[in-house]
């Protein structure tokens, strides 16, 4: 069925009009979400996830617990209608724990969690729709929401998913596009340039890993950029208020590029 | 670094860039898919000097057609079904108008048929033609979506209106030239142009804008039959006609009725003997559905994919046992009648009734009629016009005749067209192409494509045969010439002293005493060989393979070409090579004395031929020598020689003894096929004098051992490393059923027993079909049971069941081809997998992929194939005029075999020709169906014949009066002398 459609056509388009290296359109909401403390909505083109970070709170469970450092627990539910074709995942469905696995190991070495033991993070991450790059979407709508929790973060977590069609290599696949390529999910951390994650469910040649690895590293900057901005929108707006109602002369805005919380650079 | 970018959507567009909808999935699930586009403002008009668009520009200003009605520089719009339907008139020289072709038409085109789409694609490419694409989907201005109530043509057509007017207003806002060039939106569809004019679009039929153009009368006659003004019955005045065929099902209908099983699906054969009967292949029955009759048939053409509806069992029966001759039955019918209800139409229908309703045998297979077609497969045959169809046939006349162009293939039915040429296309050979098939007409119609020459003549039929066949022979182009050494010629092997990438990881074997053995005037060597002792016993022999790899590299013009053309086709006088002759015949092969790239499979062999170890890898060879089978047999039977060559030659003669005895003893087959050989007077003239059969010489099997022992190493290695893509091949077991007949002709006539339970047990009791007074019956036996077989083919090793690796022919479980990768393209994907496996040079992405491999093996296979029936067609063809020939001097009296009984002839297999004929009777004999024999009327009474029976007969080559074809005629002459029946 698929055949049917070009994934990458003789003028450069592919399938939804958009050339080879052209991300999709990446809408943020980080409004707040009822008690969580930070929570960001994501979406790359269909692709709509929700994520919602709690904490650090004081740890639960006495085997959870570490003395030097934070816990971070992530769970990961996908609502029935987010695909075509209705479905019910359970919560301990193989594919949802996977990626909640993956997602915990990425952030685990980014969170700054030795500065607060005993604690624990936990990251609720509900997927909306689906389109393609669930994992791209679930980590970076991660990062923004650990941002607005104001949880110390080494660095943003940018992912991207980029892979061959022949020997073209594209980045942000679609569901459409995904089922016909072999593909790789890149998250990197991009002032560092250091890479947290790769993963890869179908077999790619060394080579063409190399150069979609390139790629993705490249789409993280841009996606980072995407992303700052969206941090700075909300503080700016929190900032205005924080002003229109404790400092009414509004004299000591300061320095608009510095964001108060911390540096993202 | 690329320029990376997030494409923007404002949220407002949803309704444009958003699509929702519903399909249901194989299983039966309805799943909602969600798509979007991203509209932009980027994308390029094509048209020179745009002051908005950036990027290559086709279309130009000046104008390229001198048509009547438009004057200026004009550009042509066409909807989907001016490509659907006038594929041949746009494909023409002569039309050259500049094109815009639309993303929604190339869509639609390749969603309707894909062999259309890929001329399509070819058109794009081709350097004549201005065409431009322009993505009217993704431009912000043309994009729409479909309305409420709004089927998907009228969505297209009108997203195609919109793209036309768009293309008009945005040539004036960036051309500053007074007068700029207009769009002119060609559809057949009459609504479509009064709509396009109301928008203020100019609109033309195809037919009416080609009549505008300076070689109308030529492009004229490649106009499609379209719409039923075209050919219109001229006797049918008297209101409508009749249908002469039952009308097909709506899709919906035939869709359910083959899921709900009482349908069923398959391509459509048609029988040579017989053309009132087809039969169709369908999973549901072991044998195949017989479609008796014209109605039966419904239109179906060879080919099509088509479904049928099985009568009840007790209208089952056993298929016709006469020869039917079309040419024949259907002489008098007039081509400008469509044919309904005249007198002729009823001794017609009583002759075709009376020809249906012979059998007396009692085998009974299914029944049944087609009530509708899936897909059909019509390409472009090769005709001759029927000379008798002409109304005039005054060679000035110019007046357009409806006449019948009867197809070179007896599978097909003749094709009904118009042309304003008939008279002078009398006597030449045509290709014509079928458009529609009315259930008013009892002919399909078509309508003539270019002339290929006088039949007969040797360009026309080679160049027929090749069309027929569709064996790619186009010169190679300049994009794939490039891809060659630019030394040409004069490139060698560089000195190993100086390095290069060239001598990285190659072994140097210039010193080993290699030799290649090929059949005499062999120019392509691609295998070359050796072997010597072993201080511990053993043998190492090698295998040497041309380095094609190393030249034709993955994902350039040359490698597509190759892939395209899939196989190197050998005709009797000609050879259409699949790569560029300085490849091919110079810098691949491994001409002697010379220093050459090899790909080498070296093994270290147990004196009893039993594997000790393999390996391969790239190496440097020089040949010591290049022999014909025949001079390295004569060099091995020498008792006088004993030099390291001649050795080597023993020692590979004795191993591969060996080898084949294993194989036997495995249950590898050892078939038949009719070889013949054409002796050519002079490589000029190429006037075939004689035909004699092929020798088998004991060398030929030596080379034919080692190169299996290499194809299967390399297979195991292959399948080893990647398991998800190794290009193998493989020889399906044939289903028993196939074998039913033969088994029962042996029974009954010799008393021999057929065992097809396996291959072991097929190839022993093949080899015990003797006839002592007859050495060739075994041979015969061997010829017909492989005609009962599948034929072998390739494929990507993660598409099918481990289990079904095997080859069923050579007895082995696994296989591939990789001795001859300068003629067959699986073999070079054989080599660059096999280099990647040894870890010489990665593998391209494309050959990791499982899609890709499957969808290059599956051109290669029907390659593969119509490259065979070509060259077969070939030898039949100088056959033909061979005898010819000589029956101009003397009568041509040989000795056949009947294979086949009829009601009203035989069959019969003249070894010595390697040729299938027919003997006809006019009157009707005395036929046992059940015994495979016919009693023929003699003078001392009645003498019986059957099949295996040797007989003698006179082969004459007569000239048909009516399509100047010539046509092989056979007439008995022992034990019966048949001229007079
Ligand atoms: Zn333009």
């Amino acid at each position: 069925m698929s055949s049917r459609v070009e994934i990458l056509n003789e003028g450069g388009y592919r399938s939804d009009g958009r050339k080879q290296y052209e991300l999709r359109d990446m809408a943020v909401d980080l409004s707040q979400q009822g008690a969580a403390d930070g929570s960001a909505t994501l979406s790359h083109g269909l692709t709509q996830v929700q994520a919602s970070v709690f904490g650090p709170r004081e740890a639960k469970l006495r085997s959870q617990t570490f003395y030097d450092r934070a816990t971070i627990n992530v769970e990961l539910s996908i609502a029935s209608f987010s695909t075509g074709e209705r479905r019910k995942r359970s919560r301990n469905d193989k594919r949802t724990l996977e990626l909640a696995a993956a997602i915990k190991s990425t952030f685990e070495p980014v969170v700054q969690t030795n500065l607060y033991p005993r604690t624990q993070i936990d990251i609720y991450i509900q997927v909306i729709q689906q389109d393609g790059g669930l994992l791209q979407a679930c980590i970076n709508a991660t990062t923004l929401a650990l941002a607005c929790a104001g949880i110390p973060l080494l660095d943003f977590v940018c992912a991207v998913t980029g892979g061959v069609h022949s020997t073209s290599s594209m980045l942000d696949l679609t569901t459409l596009e995904e089922n016909d390529l072999p593909y790789v999910t890149v998250a990197t951390m991009p002032s560092s340039g250091k890479v947290t994650l790769a993963t890869m469910e179908t077999r790619l040649h060394v080579d063409r890993f190399e150069e979609i690895f390139r790629l993705a590293c490249d789409a993280g900057q841009v996606i980072h950029k995407e992303m700052r901005a969206a941090l700075r929108t909300r503080t700016a707006v929190l900032l205005a208020a924080v002003q229109s109602t404790t400092v009414p002369s509004g004299d000591a805005g300061g320095d608009k590029d510095d964001e108060p919380m911390y540096e993202y650079r | 670094m690329v320029d990376i970018t997030i494409r923007k959507r404002p949220r407002i567009e949803a309704v444009v860039t958003q699509r929702k909808f519903f399909k249901k999935t194989a299983k039966g699930k309805v799943i909602k898919v969600l798509r979007e586009r991203y509209l932009r403002d980027d994308v390029g008009c094509g048209v020179e000097d745009c002051t908005e668009c950036s990027g290559h520009k086709t279309l130009p200003l000046a104008p390229r057609v001198n048509h009547s009605t438009f004057s200026g520089a004009h550009f042509l719009l066409p909807d989907t079904n001016v490509f659907l339907s006038q594929m041949d008139l746009i494909e023409s020289d002569l039309f050259n108008t500049p094109m815009i072709l639309l993303q929604t038409v190339i869509e639609e085109v390749r969603h309707r048929s894909l062999p259309l789409y890929n001329r399509l694609k070819a058109l794009m490419k081709a350097d004549g033609k201005r065409i431009w694409v322009f993505y009217n989907e993704y431009r912000s201005e043309t994009a729409i979506v479909r309305e409420e109530n709004e089927t998907p043509n009228d969505r297209n057509d009108r997203g195609i209106r919109k793209a036309s007017s768009w293309y008009g207003s945005h040539i004036a806002a960036t051309h500053r030239q007074s007068s700029v060039p207009q769009i002119v939106l060609l559809t057949e569809d009459v609504a479509n142009r009064t709509k396009a004019k109301q928008d203020g679009i100019k609109a033309h039929s195809v037919k009416q804008y080609v009549e505008g153009m300076p070689e109308s009368a030529k492009l004229l006659d490649l106009l499609a039959a379209v719409g039923s003004e075209e050919i219109a019955p001229t006797r049918a005045a008297g209101g409508a006609h009749q249908s002469l065929y039952p009308d097909y099902l709506p899709p919906s209908t035939l869709a359910a009725g083959i899921k709900s099983g009482h349908l069923h699906q398959g391509h459509f054969s048609a029988n040579q003997y017989n053309y009132l009967e087809g039969t169709v292949n369908v999973p549901a029955f072991s044998k195949p559905i017989l479609l008796v009759g014209r109605e039966n048939m419904n239109r179906s053409v060879q080919g099509d994919v088509i479904v049928v509806e099985v009568f009840d069992e007790k209208e089952w029966r056993a298929p016709a046992d006469e020869v039917v001759d079309q040419e024949a039955n259907l002489k008098n019918d007039d081509a400008e009648d469509s044919g309904s209800d005249d007198e002729e139409d009823q001794i017609l229908a009583v002759s075709e009734s009376k020809a249906i309703q012979t059998s007396a045998s009692n085998e009974r297979q299914p029944t049944g009629r087609v009530v509708g077609i899936i897909k059909r497969n019509w390409r472009t045959y090769v005709c001759h016009i029927d000379s008798t169809s002409l109304t005039s046939s005054n060679s000035t006349s110019l007046s357009v005749q409806t006449v019948f162009a009867t197809p070179v293939s007896r599978l097909l039915p003749r094709i009904r067209l118009r042309t304003r040429q008939a008279p002078t296309l009398v006597g030449q050979k045509i290709l014509v192409t079928i458009d529609r098939w009315e259930n008013t007409s009892r002919y399909p119609e078509g309508h003539f494509v270019r002339a290929l020459g006088k039949a007969e003549s040797k360009e026309a039929e080679q160049e027929s045969l090749l069309l027929e066949y569709e064996v790619a022979y186009r010169p190679f182009g300049k994009a794939i010439l490039d891809c060659l050494p630019v030394e040409g010629d004069k490139w060698a092997v560089p000195p190993k002293e100086l390095g290069g990438p060239v001598w990285r990881d190659r072994e140097d074997l210039r010193d080993m005493i290699i030799c290649s053995i090929d059949p005499p005037g062999c120019q392509d060597i691609d295998d070359a060989l050796h072997a010597r002792k072993l201080p511990n016993g053993n043998i190492e022999a090698g295998v040497h393979i041309a380095d094609v790899s190393n030249f034709v590299h993955p994902d350039t013009p040359m490698d597509h070409e190759a892939a395209a053309r899939g196989t190197t086709v050998y005709l009797v006088d000609n050879r259409i090579d699949m790569l560029p002759h300085l490849l091919g015949t110079n810098l691949c092969s491994l001409r002697p004395y010379v220093e050459r790239l090899a790909f080498s499979a070296i093994w270290e062999l147990s004196p009893e031929g039993d594997i000790v170890n393999v390996r391969f890898c790239k190496s440097v060879i020089a040949s010591k020598a290049a022999f014909t089978y025949e001079e390295a047999q004569t060099r091995k039977d020498d008792p006088k020689l004993d030099d390291e060559l001649t050795q080597s030659i023993r020692l590979l003669n004795t191993l591969a003894l060996k080898l084949k005895q294993k194989r036997m003893e495995a249950g590898a087959l050892n078939l038949a096929s009719p070889e013949v050989k054409i002796h050519l007077d002079s490589s000029e003239s190429s006037d075939p004098i004689d035909v004699e059969q092929k020798e088998q010489r004991e060398t030929n099997s030596l080379v034919e051992e080692f190169m299996l022992l290499a194809n299967i190493s390399v297979a195991r290695k292959i399948q080893e490393s990647f398991p998800g893509t190794a290009v193998l091949r493989r020889h399906l077991p044939p289903p028993r059923t196939n074998f039913e007949k033969l088994q029962d002709i042996l029974k009954k006539r010799k008393g021999l027993n057929l065992d097809v339970s396996s291959s072991g047990a097929l190839a022993a009791s093949l080899d015990l079909c003797q006839d002592p007074t007859n050495p060739a019956f075994n041979t015969l036996v061997r010829i017909m049971a492989t005609r009962c077989m599948l034929s072998a083919e390739y494929f990507c090793s993660g598409s099918v069941a481990r289990d079904t690796f095997g080859h069923y022919g050579l007895a082995s479980d696994i296989y591939t081809h990789f001795t001859s990768p300068i003629r067959r393209y699986a073999d070079v994907l054989a080599h660059r997998q096999l280099s990647a496996a040894i870890g010489y040079s990665p593998l391209h992405p494309v050959l990791h992929s499982k899609q890709h491999v499957e969808r290059i093996l599956d051109v290669v296979n029907r390659r593969h194939r119509m490259g065979q029936m070509a060259g077969r067609a070939s030898v039949e063809f100088y056959v033909g005029l061979a005898l010819k020939g000589r029956s101009e001097k003397t009568t041509v009296r040989e000795e056949a075999f009947v294979i086949r009984t009829f009601r009203n002839g035989l069959g019969v297999f003249v070894s010595s020709l390697g040729l299938e004929g027919l003997v006809m009777f006019k009157r009707d004999i005395k036929f046992d169906a059940d015994n495979y024999t016919i009693s023929v009327p003699g003078p001392n009474g009645e003498v019986e014949v059957s099949v295996f029976d040797k007989v003698v007969v006179n082969i004459a080559v007569e000239k048909d009066r009516n399509t100047q074809r010539g046509k092989v005629k056979m007439t008995l002459v022992e034990p019966v002398d048949s001229s007079g029946m």
